[in-house]
């Protein structure tokens, strides 16, 4: 049973990692437009290089 | 994020489709210095990802612009440029790649207000998941059988994720549950703030006291799924809501005002009565007034639903609202801002919508019945248990929690939002907006439909319906004659006749019409007086050559794409289908035969319109008004639900509980449908989770409820309740 000494600090570390990834997501605007995202990795602008400007950064976007 | 989400709308033929181009050139090079003004556009039409290149591309492609992006989950696209273009330029340009464009009203824009409530409740949701997943994780190991020190230490940590997200997550309940204990109602949220602060308190006392059950799992699980409710419904209405209500007023802002002599650029707010205002040609009308100069026609349809235009000049009153069409007008005015017939009609509404308030969602209705009986059915597990142990009190609040917590409705918090989400996920798609949170109920039980014409079911743009007839010398010279004037019928003939003839000498007379020299004749294209004919009962535009008889064009109102299909489809639903305008009656019954409704009346004022709404939902008829004009508005806010375009003018849109995007007026029939199927599956949830309860709670009564157990009934009805939305069609 010792071992549960480690995993459960790991699986909670894991579960603390993943709603630190939640709120990155959120804060830079990831779910304002899916649909748009989802259509746009379709598109062939930027195969060859990426977007010169912030404009496909995903920055905020009040 | 819900499914429908992800589902593109298939097989929708869109322009970018057609010309998704394979060579790809960013504009990138396009720095724009200086101050960027930014520019928010509604477009109906982007489905896909060769939409939003087409767009993206064409709109950058124009100059001046620093940034467009395309938001495909809203239909928007939001552009940034240098100020050297105006929104008309923008939209002209969207309009040339085949893309129908809305400008949204920046300074109404509250989507940031929205946005912010949304990120809270959609961060609330999140941690509540990752919370409840990592509690779930621990709670397998207790149920499958850690014991003792173990299962202590398994609940202690259980807990110390929970209390924290309890706290943090289900403050929209609290509040909302204290919010109504105030004002004394028991809504839904007091039953649902009361089981997550009982599950979490008894949770925490077993803990400390070694008990076998703790609900920590419940509580956060909870939370969770009714969060996600609460997210769904908040999105479905704030997206619908803001885009509706920030399509951009029509009402004219500034007006020519004439001082000493003078023109100068004023806001209409600062004109009072007596000033002098100058209207050009295509301007529309910002104040009550009476003509003192010039001679022209106004297009009054927007708040009469006259098709055609009336002659004015000096001693005429204009009213706020109409559109001045062939020749400069100067007015004194006699009325501005709230005292405009504008203004007055825009009253009619506040009267009416009153009585559209007493609605009561199916909801709330279930709200209503349900939290008593929950209470109730709790207090006496309580009652009961004490009775029977005794007086063991941890005992009976233990049961008394347990029954809250499976009688939670978990599901039935899902069953609506889950179902209205879907719902007008599927109509946004079609080009509908669903402003009201009700909307989608009412619009099912309709039996009656009242249309208004003009600009409804027709376009407001007449068509010649007699150009065989007509020698095509007497076409090309009436088109070139007709090319110089801003007057309806006149643009019409322009539109229908490509050719043109050599005409010399072409002016406008305001009022009347168009004359010139063909020939060495005089030719002449207006009104029957003014070139020596009769008037007849068709509306008709007149052309003399020379000394020959005079030649009539006689129009039609186009009707609206999709208007045809939506009538034969409501008569064959065996709906009650009304048509109410205030144009003429030879205009209106010729519509109503071109259609075959049979019911129709004509020269109907504004009050009368609203009045005969009021009387048909009076008598028992739930009435869908579809109409855009200021005259529909009390008619529109009388009605049980109704429909407007979204050309239609500010007040209606505001009046009405649904917005048509698009050009095409077919989706109304679907909007029913789909109505109607939603409430079915509506009812279909509420059944489905009283189901589970009906299992359930007797369970719970009888004391055999586990925390397992009703982990399991919560998560499967609502997984359940959320599929059986999803199988909208």
């Amino acid at each position: 049973m010792e071992v549960l000494a480690i995993l459960i600090p790991v699986s909670l570390g894991l579960g603390a990692l993943g709603l630190l990834a939640f709120t990155w997501s959120m804060k830079a605007s990831q779910y304002d437009d899916p649909t748009g995202d989802a259509a746009r990795i379709l598109r062939d602008d930027y195969d060859k290089a990426p977007a010169p400007s912030a404009d496909e950064g995903g920055g905020p976007n009040p | 994020m819900t499914a429908v989400d992800f589902e593109q709308g298939g097989g929708m033929a869109c322009p970018g489709c057609a010309l998704a181009p394979t060579i790809v050139t960013r504009a990138n090079g396009q720095a724009v210095a200086g101050s960027t003004e930014e520019v928010i556009l509604a477009l109906p039409g982007v489905h896909c990802a060769a939409c939003i290149s087409t767009v993206e591309r064409g709109l950058m492609a124009l100059g001046g612009i620093a940034d467009a992006r395309v938001n495909l989950t809203m239909k928007r696209a939001r552009i940034r440029h240098d100020g050297s273009r105006t929104v008309e330029d923008l939209i002209a340009a969207l309009d040339a790649l085949g893309y129908e464009a809305l400008p949204l009203d920046m300074v109404a824009l509250s989507s940031t207000e929205n946005d912010r409530i949304g990120r809270e409740l959609l961060m609330r949701l999140g941690v509540s998941f990752f919370a409840m997943m990592n509690i779930m994780l621990l709670s397998v190991a207790v149920w499958s059988g850690a014991a003792d020190a173990t299962r202590d230490l398994f609940h202690l940590i259980s807990g110390a994720i929970a209390l924290p997200t309890v706290i943090f997550a289900g403050q929209p309940f609290f509040l909302s549950a204290w919010a109504s204990l105030r004002a004394g109602r028991l809504g839904m949220d007091v039953p649902i703030s009361l089981a997550i602060i009982l599950a979490s308190s008894i949770s925490v006392y077993e803990t400390f006291h070694s008990g076998h059950h703790a609900y920590f799992d419940a509580a956060v699980m909870l939370t969770f799924f009714l969060l996600g409710g609460r997210y769904l419904d908040h999105r479905t209405r704030a997206v619908a809501r803001s885009a509706a209500q920030e399509l951009a007023a029509l009402e004219v802002p500034r007006a020519m005002l004439l001082r000493d002599g003078v023109e100068e650029m004023v806001s209409v707010s600062s004109l009072t009565a007596g000033d002098l205002v100058i209207i050009r040609p295509g301007g529309r009308v910002p104040v009550d007034g009476v003509v003192t100069e010039g001679a022209s026609e106004v297009d009054r349809s927007l708040l009469t639903g006259e098709s055609l235009p009336v002659v004015t000049g000096p001693g005429q009153t204009v009213s706020a609202g109409e559109v001045n069409l062939t020749g400069r007008l100067t007015l004194r005015v006699t009325a501005a801002g709230r005292d405009t017939s504008l203004a007055r009609m825009a009253d009619l509404v506040a009267i009416a919508e009153e009585a559209r308030n007493k609605y009561t969602s199916l909801a709330d209705r279930a709200a209503r019945a349900y939290s008593p009986l929950v209470h109730l059915l709790s207090f006496s597990a309580f009652g009961v248990w004490m009775w029977i142990t005794g007086g063991d009190v941890r005992f009976a609040i233990n049961i008394s929690a347990a029954v809250l917590i499976i009688t939670c409705p978990c599901a039935l918090g899902l069953a609506v939002p889950a179902v209205v989400t879907a719902a007008s996920g599927k109509l946004f798609r079609a080009g509908l907006l669903i402003k009201s949170g009700t909307a989608l109920e009412r619009l099912a039980l309709v039996d009656t439909v009242v249309f208004d014409k003009t600009g409804t079911l027709t376009m407001g743009r007449p068509e010649v319906m007699n150009l065989p007839d007509i020698s095509p010398d007497a076409q090309f010279v009436a088109a070139t004659l007709a090319a110089i004037s801003s007057h309806p019928l006149a643009q019409a003939i322009a539109d229908a006749v490509q050719d043109r003839a050599d005409v010399q000498d072409i002016h406008e007379v305001p009022g009347f019409g168009v004359e010139g020299m063909w020939q060495g004749q005089q030719v002449r294209l207006g009104r029957a007086g003014w070139v020596g004919a009769e008037p007849g009962e068709v509306t008709a535009t007149w052309l003399r050559i020379g000394a020959n008889a005079p030649v009539p064009f006689t129009f039609a109102d186009r009707l609206r794409p999709g208007a045809q299909t939506l009538v034969a489809g409501l008569i064959a639903q065996g709906m009650d289908v009304h048509l109410v305008s205030g144009d003429v009656p030879g205009a209106v019954g010729d519509l109503a035969s071109r259609l075959g409704i049979a019911q129709w009346q004509a020269e109907v004022l504004p009050a009368e319109k609203a009045a005969f709404v009021t009387d048909l939902v009076g008598s028992g008829r739930h009435v869908l008004m579809v109409g855009d004009g200021l005259n529909d508005t009390g008619a529109l806010a009388a009605a049980s639900v109704s429909v407007s375009p979204a050309s239609a003018l500010d007040a209606a849109r505001v009046a009405s509980d649904i917005v048509l995007m698009g050009q095409d007026i077919a989706p109304v029939s679907d909007a029913l449908r789909i109505a109607r199927q939603s409430v079915k599956r509506i009812r279909e949830n509420f059944a489905i989770s009283f189901g589970y309860n009906i299992v359930a709670v007797p369970l719970a009564l009888v004391g055999l409820a586990t925390p397992l157990l009703a982990a399991l009934a919560m998560s499967i009805s609502s997984i359940t309740v959320t599929l059986n939305a999803l199988r909208l069609k």
